[in-house]
Order: C-alpha cells, then structure tokens, then sequence
C-alpha cells in the first residue's frame, strides 16, 4: 500500500512537468503581443524593446521557462501586468475563495439530493417520485450559467433579497463565515450546487430503492423494528457510496467554474482565468493555470490512493 | 377450537397486479395449539410464503388480507401500527429461507440481536448483549462471545441460520415461523438445523409453522401437515394420517415424485405433469383438475369442500365425497 503510493507519487513528477511545460507554452503561443495591452499605443519601438527586455521577453524560450520554473518553484509566480500584485496571492486568495463556494455548494447539493433521493427511493412511482426525478434532472441538464443569471433576476432583481455579485460588502473579495458574507455566497452556492444535487438524488434514489427491495429489510420490520430504525438501517447502508459521489463532486466543482463566477463575479480561480484572459494578463494567466493543473493533478493523485486504500479489491501495483 | 395460539380463518391475499388481482391465498384455515408444528407443503408459488406474510401483515401495500388471523388472543387484522411492531418479533417471529440476507451486512450481528431486545424490552446494551450471548451459546454457536462481533458474511451458511434463530427467539416469542429455513443449507447441516428447532420447540413450547416443498423435512418436523396448492389447503391432517393415506391426488403425486428407501434402481420417480395454475386466471372448480390424472368433469363444477376422511385429516376432492 505504502509502497503504492510512493510509487504513485513517483508517477506524478514527469506528469508535473508536462504540465508546467504545456502551460509556459500554451501562454507563449497564443497569438497577440502580451506587451501591446499595457504599452500606449503610440509607444516607440525603443520603448517596447525596454519593457520586453524588463519582462525578460527578449531571451530565447528555453530559457526563460528555465528562469519562470526556477521562481516557481520557489513560490514566486511573478507579478500580475494588470495590477502590479504578487500572482501567486492573487491565485492564492481566489484559490480559498473557490474552495469555499465548491464546498457550500456541494454541503447544498448533498443536503438536498440525498432528501429527494431518499423520499424518491421510498415513494417509489408516486408523484413525489416523479417530481423528484423532474427537479434532479432539471439540475443536471440546465445551463449553470442561464440558471444563474435566472436567480439572479428572481431573487436579486425582482426580489431583492440576495446580492447579485461579488464576495461581500464593498467590493469584499476574501470571504469570510459571516451572516453579511452569507448572502452572497448563497445565490453563486446554490446555482452550483445544481448538479451535485440531481446526480446525488438519482444515485441516492437508486441506492435507497435496491436497499429497501433486500431481504433484510423485510426481517427487520418482521424482528419489530419501527420504521424509524429501519430507516436508520437504509442509511447507514447507503452512506458509504452517498459519501463517495459527493466526494467525487466536490473534485468536480473544486477547480472552480469559469461561467457560475464570471456571472456572480465570484472572485475565485474561474473569474481570475477569465479576467486574466481579457486583459491579457500573461503571468497571471500562467499563474492560474498552472495552479488548476496541479490542482488536478493533486486530486487524480489522492482519490487513486484513496480508493485503494479503503477498497481492498482493488489491486495496484 | 379453544387454547390455540395461532387460529387463522378463510384467510384470503390478493394482489393488486396491472389491472387485475392475483389471488396468492384463498381460504385458508389453519390453527395451532401452543408447543405444536405444522408443516406447510406445496410446490413453489402455492401461497406458502405469502400465507406466512401474512400472518405477520408484512406484505406490500398492493395487497389486500381478508378473513380472520388470531394470534395470543389478538385479532392481528384490527392491530393499530404501533401494536403491530410489539407484535412482530415478540409474540410471533420468522426465520428466513436465505440466512445470508436476512441479516443487514453493514451491522454486527451481535448488534442485530441486541437492538432486537432493546427494542422489545427497553433493557440496557449490556443486557442485551448476555442475552445475546446466553442464546448464541443455546444455538450452539462455538467462541460466542467472538461471533456476536463477526459481520454476517463472516460467518458459514449454517452459522448464519442458528444465529437468525437465535435472533427469532431472543424476546421469547410464542409463535415462530419459519419459511423454508433449510433449503439454502447442505444436506448435513440441514438435519442439525432441524434437530436444533425441534429441541428448541420443546424447551421454548414454541408452536412453528413451518413452509416446506420437502416432505421429508416436514415429516421430519412436523406434528400435523397441511399441503397447499394454488393458495388452498387441499389435505391437512397429521403426519402419518398424510403420508400413509394421502386421499388428495396432489398430495400422491407429491409423494410418488419423491425417492424411498426401499427404491430399487430401475424404479422411476414421477413428476406430476403440467405446472401450477395462473393464479390471475386460475380454472374453474378444483384448481388442480387440469394436472389431475383423475380428472372428471364435475371437479370443474366447483371448489370442493373439504372433507375429513377420519377426525383431523381432511382433503379437498370431490371423489371422496362419494
Ligand atoms: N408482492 C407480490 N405481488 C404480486 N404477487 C405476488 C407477490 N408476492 C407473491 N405473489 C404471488 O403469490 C404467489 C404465491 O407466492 P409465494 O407465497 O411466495 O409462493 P411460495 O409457496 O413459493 O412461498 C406467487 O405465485 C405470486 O404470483
Ligand atoms: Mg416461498
């Protein structure tokens, strides 16, 4: 097991630099000058061979991915065109903003997947069933993106109760576990959590209908159990694998999503890339997808170690 | 009759099934004094299972139960939801045909069987608990102590059914029943499952009816036998008054279908042709004239009446009514 790992962990070095390579080029490649957005347009070309050779644009390639690897890996992304800010705190702060939304989306999504799943798989063919099965298919298959701006009319425009946009109050960009920060993460938070939500339903409906269809629910009730403890049986059956697509949705929505944040303004990883992507932005941008990248990569890494930890059946080696 | 513990009249099942009703039970009667076992016999489908079901209202709500169960002096049909989870496992109890999956797999046994207990007694877990272990030692399981922390599947096939029997009588119950306990078993542990129940029977005075398609396990156990066909008790009367003169031809191609000892090698075993009847659909008269090798045309006239050929054994022919 031990030696697995190690060996996984092995795994990930050449992949790690793959990544980085894909990502200093993938910048590099892309057609447009990154200097043209922050030089006036009327600058000499003097002017644009000073700033090139300060940004470090004017050595060959290899090198300059050799400079830009060696920084970092000292945690030194370089600095954001834009803003002038350190990247690696920009990515840094929208990184824990991004972990914060995922994870009240997924708590979201699991909190009201497993009730219908659970009240689906114990009604099976009744009408609550079928509008469970409605509302879950409905969260997998709309367009995130159309059902935010969708709640955004609803209950920013209309109603008035939430905040449409941003982290917090005044333009608040880190987060904090606050009622006024509460309200504007819930509208973000609930959109997202839409997915997780109807495939959480449909695995826990189809896990909770095959749990009640086994015999030892039967004997259960035939011993004289209530139908609370049975229910507590049927859950504690069904946890370990509820627990387990969560999981895997909570990777998903980790790495932040691009269109939920862009329309919320959420400044997490997604609304960053984007902004990067706008304003050209190159260390930024080089920043942010090399941090998603290792991210993934982190992700792939610990859930293959997990999984063959807690299951003995599978075999690696 | 007066004392029995188990009194079951004109008992009827139906299930809700597309646009139709299947009749899985129909009229039957069944009484049981305190200490006493019946065998229920019948080919698979007869209605055994679901008679059973019944009779502990553990059917799905597609279903519909008529006629009158009495149990300890308690009109099971009229019982309220409450009533009837203190009735299930402490009055009556039932052990399953597939031990493996009576059990929930993700909890202890021990635990199965204490939650039992508390749940009958309000006692404490440690109570619960030596009651557990005072039964397992009764159904002599070996290392006990060790076994009530095993999960199911870390136990044998035949483990597993002393430990569902131990789980059936933990709250003492007066009546057990018992579907088909023993067919999943090999042939050895069956008989040591059977010898257990018997002992048990008598110690507990214990009155079990016992669903079985083997006659010789219901002879085996059996004070009295009732064989069902098509949701009806066509011949019930005691073991030897059954077997030594069946009178329903049902019950003589059950038992012509079966080996005996004293079988030579070139005897041959007869199966009774045809199958079972549609129960949505089922013929007129005596179900079983389409199979019946003594078919006349007034068994399609009507369901026979029961009569007894001496004092308790009775079958359902109309050739014995002659
Ligand atoms: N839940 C159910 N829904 C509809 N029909 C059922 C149900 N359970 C049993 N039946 C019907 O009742 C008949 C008798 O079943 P059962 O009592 O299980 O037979 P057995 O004698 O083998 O135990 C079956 O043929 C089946 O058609
Ligand atoms: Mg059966």
């Amino acid at each position: 097991m031990l030696l697995y790992a190690v060996k996984r962990l092995l795994y990930v070095l050449p992949v790690a630099l793959g990544v980085s390579i894909v990502c200093f080029l993938l910048v590099h490649l892309a057609p447009g000058d990154p200097l043209t957005s922050i030089l006036p347009i009327d600058a000499t070309a003097q002017q644009q061979q000073e700033m090139r050779i300060a940004y470090g644009f004017d050595k060959p390639l290899p090198l300059q991915y050799g400079i830009w690897l060696w920084k970092v890996l000292h945690g030194d992304l370089g600095r954001s065109i834009a803003t002038g800010r350190p990247v690696a705190i920009e990515v840094a702060n929208a990184v824990g903003n991004s972990l914060i939304l995922a994870s009240i989306a997924t708590l979201i999504g699991f909190g009201f997947g497993t009730f219908f799943g659970f009240v689906a798989g114990y009604f099976r063919n009744s009408l609550l069933d079928r509008l469970a099965s409605v509302i879950s298919i409905l969260g997998v298959s709309v367009p995130n993106y159309w059902l935010g701006m969708v709640m955004v009319i609803v209950f920013s425009a209309l109603l008035g109760w939430l905040p449409s946009t941003g982290a917090g109050p005044n333009g608040s960009a880190h987060w904090r576990p606050d009622l006024e920060h509460l309200r504007f993460i819930l509208l973000p938070a609930l959109t997202m959590s839409a997915i997780p939500m109807g495939i959480i339903s449909r695995t826990v409906r189809a896990l909770v209908a095959d749990i009640l269809d086994q015999d030892f629910v039967q004997a259960l009730r035939a011993k004289g159990m209530r139908e609370g403890a049975v229910f507590r049986h049927v859950v504690r059956n069904a946890a370990p694998t509820a627990l387990a697509v969560m999981g895997l949705q909570l990777g998903y929505l980790l790495g932040g999503s691009i269109l939920i944040e862009t329309v919320f303004a959420w400044p997490g990883t997604g609304f960053l890339l984007n902004t990067a992507i706008f304003q050209r932005d190159l260390p930024l941008l080089q920043g942010t997808i090399l941090v998603l990248a290792f991210f993934f990569v982190a992700l792939n890494l610990i859930v293959d170690v997990l999984q063959s930890a807690l299951d003995p059946r599978i075999q690696r080696g | 009759m007066s004392g029995a513990i188990v009194e079951v009249n004109d008992l009827t099942v139906d299930f809700r099934a597309g646009r139709g009703t299947i009749r899985a039970v129909c009229g039957v009667d069944l009484s049981l004094q305190p200490g006493e076992t019946v065998a229920l016999l019948g080919e698979s489908g007869s209605g055994k299972s679901v008679t059973l079901r019944a009779m502990m209202r553990l059917l799905p709500k597609s279903s519909r139960i008529g006629g009158r169960v009495r149990v300890d002096d308690r009109d099971v049909l009229a019982l309220s939801a409450a009533e009837l989870t203190a009735y299930r496992g402490r009055t009556v109890s039932m052990i399953f045909q597939d031990p493996g999956l009576a059990f929930d797999p993700v909890y202890r046994v021990g635990d199965q069987i204490a939650e039992t207990v508390i749940r009958h007694e309000g006692c404490s877990r440690a109570a619960a608990r030596q009651r557990g272990l005072e039964l397992f030692e009764r159904v002599r399981i070996p290392s006990p102590g060790r076994r009530l922390d095993n999960f199911p599947h870390e136990m044998s096939g035949g483990m597993r059914q002393r430990a569902m029997i131990a789980l059936a009588l933990a709250c003492r119950p007066k009546v057990l029943l018992a579907d088909e306990p023993t067919t999943a078993l090999d042939a050895t542990v069956q008989i040591q499952v059977l010898l257990l129940l018997r002992e048990l029977q008598r110690e507990f005075g214990l009155a079990i009816v016992f669903v079985t398609h083997d006659i010789g396990v219901a002879v085996e156990i059996a004070d009295r036998i009732a064989v069902m066909y098509a949701g009806r008790i066509v011949e019930s009367g005691s073991c030897a008054a059954v077997i030594n003169t069946a009178s329903h031809p049902y019950t003589k191609g059950l038992l012509a279908s079966r080996g005996h000892a004293r079988m030579g090698k070139n005897d041959r075993l007869k199966a009774i042709p045809g199958s079972p009847p549609d129960l949505s659909a089922p013929p007129p008269g005596c179900a079983f004239g389409p199979r019946c090798e003594s078919f006349v045309e007034s068994c399609a006239d009507q369901v026979p009446p029961s009569v007894a050929i001496e004092v308790g054994h009775e079958a359902r022919c109309i050739r014995l009514l002659a």
